[in-house]
């Protein structure tokens, strides 16, 4: 009707300066929604963690290893279920660029530990026989295009040297959040050519993870395996995987905080851009308010022209940004490869993005749309002259 | 009919009004006593700065007096909440500006139906009552014309045109002619005339240009707030 069509007639007097407010919101909505993705994909991986799964790791640091004889000790602690452990391997795989995990496993207990990796059973066995085989998750396979049988070199790191690897196994994650980026391979392959060339750091484990009959005993059984290592040459540090996880996601904290912290000020940026805008169309506009209140419209109109005038204009931006978001995080993901398991924009992120544009709108549009019903109609209409 | 010609369309004594500027006290109108009689037509003259503009404000309920007494076609305007004001304003009177003052976002038609928004009127007889005031005012042929795209006296025609659409008693206009070419003001001028003496539109029209006053059937001079009544009554 009448309100709206006036509304849209205002945004549209200015095209340019319209089209500009609009541009700058659907960015700094983009980016809010991009950077707020970025943070939940570092913590998607401490979201899938099993709530059964303790995580033994030398308490000093996690960079220092355990010896593999902690393992009998921790299996005969009350309540654990299954015990495996891996190594952390490192590694390049042609070139830095091509960044996943790479563990060594004790490769039986392993699987059985991570019943999310749907592995078929003849891919399983065919792994469980080669010492020199791989599995690796269905989408990093997607990613450089490896077939079963193929050999996978990597360069070591960590583990120097030339390694040769036989692609045995591609699993699928069960859940949408389960990780389809890692690489896994025998532990016992690292191990034995560790003997062989650097005996001294042979039979060391990176972590041990261990499965709870019930996970109620998460604290007990923590407590009782760091006290049995206590004042030992590598005593332990147990957490749930979760908070392993999360340990290691604090790592880059401060970076998460910082990223929080660029969109929280991108928002800023566009509120003061579009109380900008706003401030300048109503103080063009005073003359037509002073008129339309001496035509006998009430102040509550004129409230509603302006806000309505700067909601408009947002909730174009906000809508614009946030479709934005969906092509924009695909492509991004496809930039960074398997850096990111579960880089999904979420309902949550594209509620918040659409309310932030209101809100921009809102608080922009509130003080022009105070002064409009405000206006004194004779020093509004003077303004003309 | 009969009673409602016997109320004067204003009557108004000892009216002040006094501007603030900082902490003192600006003086424009110093106790005013005026009649004027319904279906009258009134030129507010008087040299610049005199308190035209202000007097016929107050006289429309744009602004309140600071002290003595307003009645327009009967009603105490000071007793009015705003927002009372501001409905008699809509319904009572129609306002004509140097400048026209018409939304430059809206054509002719739109903006002549602006203030029948705040009348009960539906949707087609607002249409059927801005068409009517559009050919009144010989505009029938530029109905989705913007501002812009209208010459100014077209554009004051399409303000009277909204100033009427509400069938008002009481037509207010400052300087209608102001910003205007000799030809345009004419055509403005005797449209006024027109409303006046066939509608029996009351009309009070600041001026200083002395050839519209001389259309006016009553002449009103404004000195530094003082009223002079001259070459009146002809
Ligand atoms: N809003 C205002 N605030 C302060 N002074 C004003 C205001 N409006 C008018 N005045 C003063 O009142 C006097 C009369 O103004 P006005 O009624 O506009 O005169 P006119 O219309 O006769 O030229 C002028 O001296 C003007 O400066
Ligand atoms: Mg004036």
């Amino acid at each position: 009707m009448y309100l709206p069509r006036l509304i849209l007639r205002n945004a549209l007097r200015h095209r340019l300066r319209t089209g500009l407010t609009v541009l700058g919101l659907a960015i700094a909505v983009l980016a809010f929604g991009l950077l707020r993705t970025v943070v939940d994909a570092w913590y998607a991986g401490a979201d899938a963690a099993s709530a059964t799964h303790l995580v033994t790791r030398n308490a000093i640091s996690l960079v220092f290893p355990l010896p593999l004889t902690h393992r009998e000790r921790i299996r005969r602690v009350a309540g654990v279920r299954k015990v495996s452990y891996s190594n952390w391997f490192g590694g390049v795989y042609i070139t830095e660029r091509n960044f996943f995990p790479r563990f060594a496993v004790d490769a039986g207990t392993y699987l059985d530990l991570y019943p999310d990796y749907l592995l078929p059973a003849a891919e399983r066995k065919a792994f469980l026989l080669d010492r020199r085989g791989a599995v690796v998750g269905r989408k990093l396979a997607q990613t450089y295009g490896w077939r079963l049988g193929q050999s996978i070199p990597l360069r070591g790191t960590i583990y120097p040297g030339s390694w040769e690897f036989v692609l045995r196994g591609i699993y699928d994650g069960r859940q949408p959040n389960t990780d389809e980026g890692i690489f896994l391979f025998h532990w016992d392959y690292l191990n034995e050519t560790l003997r062989r060339n650097a005996p001294r750091r042979a039979d060391q484990v990176g972590v041990f993870v261990l499965d709870l009959m019930h996970a109620e005993d998460a604290a007990r059984v923590s407590g009782e395996i760091d006290a049995l290592f206590k004042s030992s040459l590598a005593e332990t540090l147990t957490e749930t995987e979760k908070a392993f996880q999360l340990g290691f996601v604090s790592m880059i904290d401060t970076i998460v905080l910082a990223v929080q912290v660029v969109s929280l000020m991108v928002v800023v940026i566009v509120l003061f851009v579009m109380a900008n805008t706003m401030g300048m169309a109503a103080g063009e506009r005073l003359p037509e308010y002073a008129t339309l209140k001496a035509l006998g419209f009430r102040p509550g109109f004129l409230a509603l022209l302006v806000l309505g005038e700067s909601v408009l204009i947002a909730l174009l931006g906000g809508l614009a940004g946030t479709a934005l978001t969906l092509p924009a995080a695909a492509a991004f993901s496809a930039q960074t490869g398997t850096l990111f398991h579960g880089f999904a924009v979420s309902h949550t992120t594209m509620v918040l993005q659409l309310l932030i544009a209101l809100g921009v709108g809102v608080l922009a549009g509130l003080p022009p749309c105070l002064r409009a019903a405000r206006i004194s109609i004779i020093a509004g209409l003077a303004s003309l002259n | 009919m009969q009673e409602a010609s016997e109320v004067p369309a204003v009557r108004m004594q000892q009216l002040r009004k006094s501007y603030h500027r900082g902490n003192q006290e600006v003086p424009v109108l110093n106790g005013i006593d005026l009649v004027i009689e319904a279906g009258a037509f009134v030129a507010l003259v008087g040299p610049s700065g005199s308190g035209k503009s202000t007097l016929l404000n107050l006289i429309a309920g744009l602004d309140q007096p600071s002290g003595g007494d307003l009645e327009v076609f009967g009603q105490e305007l000071s007793v009015l909440s705003e927002g009372a004001l501001a409905r008699w304003r809509a319904s009572h009177v129609g306002f004509i500006f140097q400048f026209y003052n018409l939304l430059p976002v809206l054509n002719a038609l739109e903006n002549v139906e602006l203030p029948l928004l705040l009348t009960g009127l539906s949707r087609r007889e607002r249409r059927e009552h801005a068409l009517a005031a559009l050919s009144m005012v010989g505009l029938s042929d530029r109905l989705t014309h913007y501002p812009s795209q209208l010459s100014g006296g077209q554009q004051q025609r399409v303000a009277i045109a909204r100033a009427v659409v509400t069938d008002p008693l009481l037509l207010v206009a400052d300087e209608p002619t102001g910003d205007l070419d000799r030809a345009s003001a004419e055509e403005v001028l005797a449209m006024l005339e027109e409303l006046n003496e066939a509608l029996g539109k009351t009309i009070i029209m600041v001026t200083h240009d002395n050839r519209a006053a001389q259309r006016a059937r009553r002449r009103i001079h404004l000195d530094k707030g003082e009223l002079r009544e001259g070459a009146d009554g002809v």
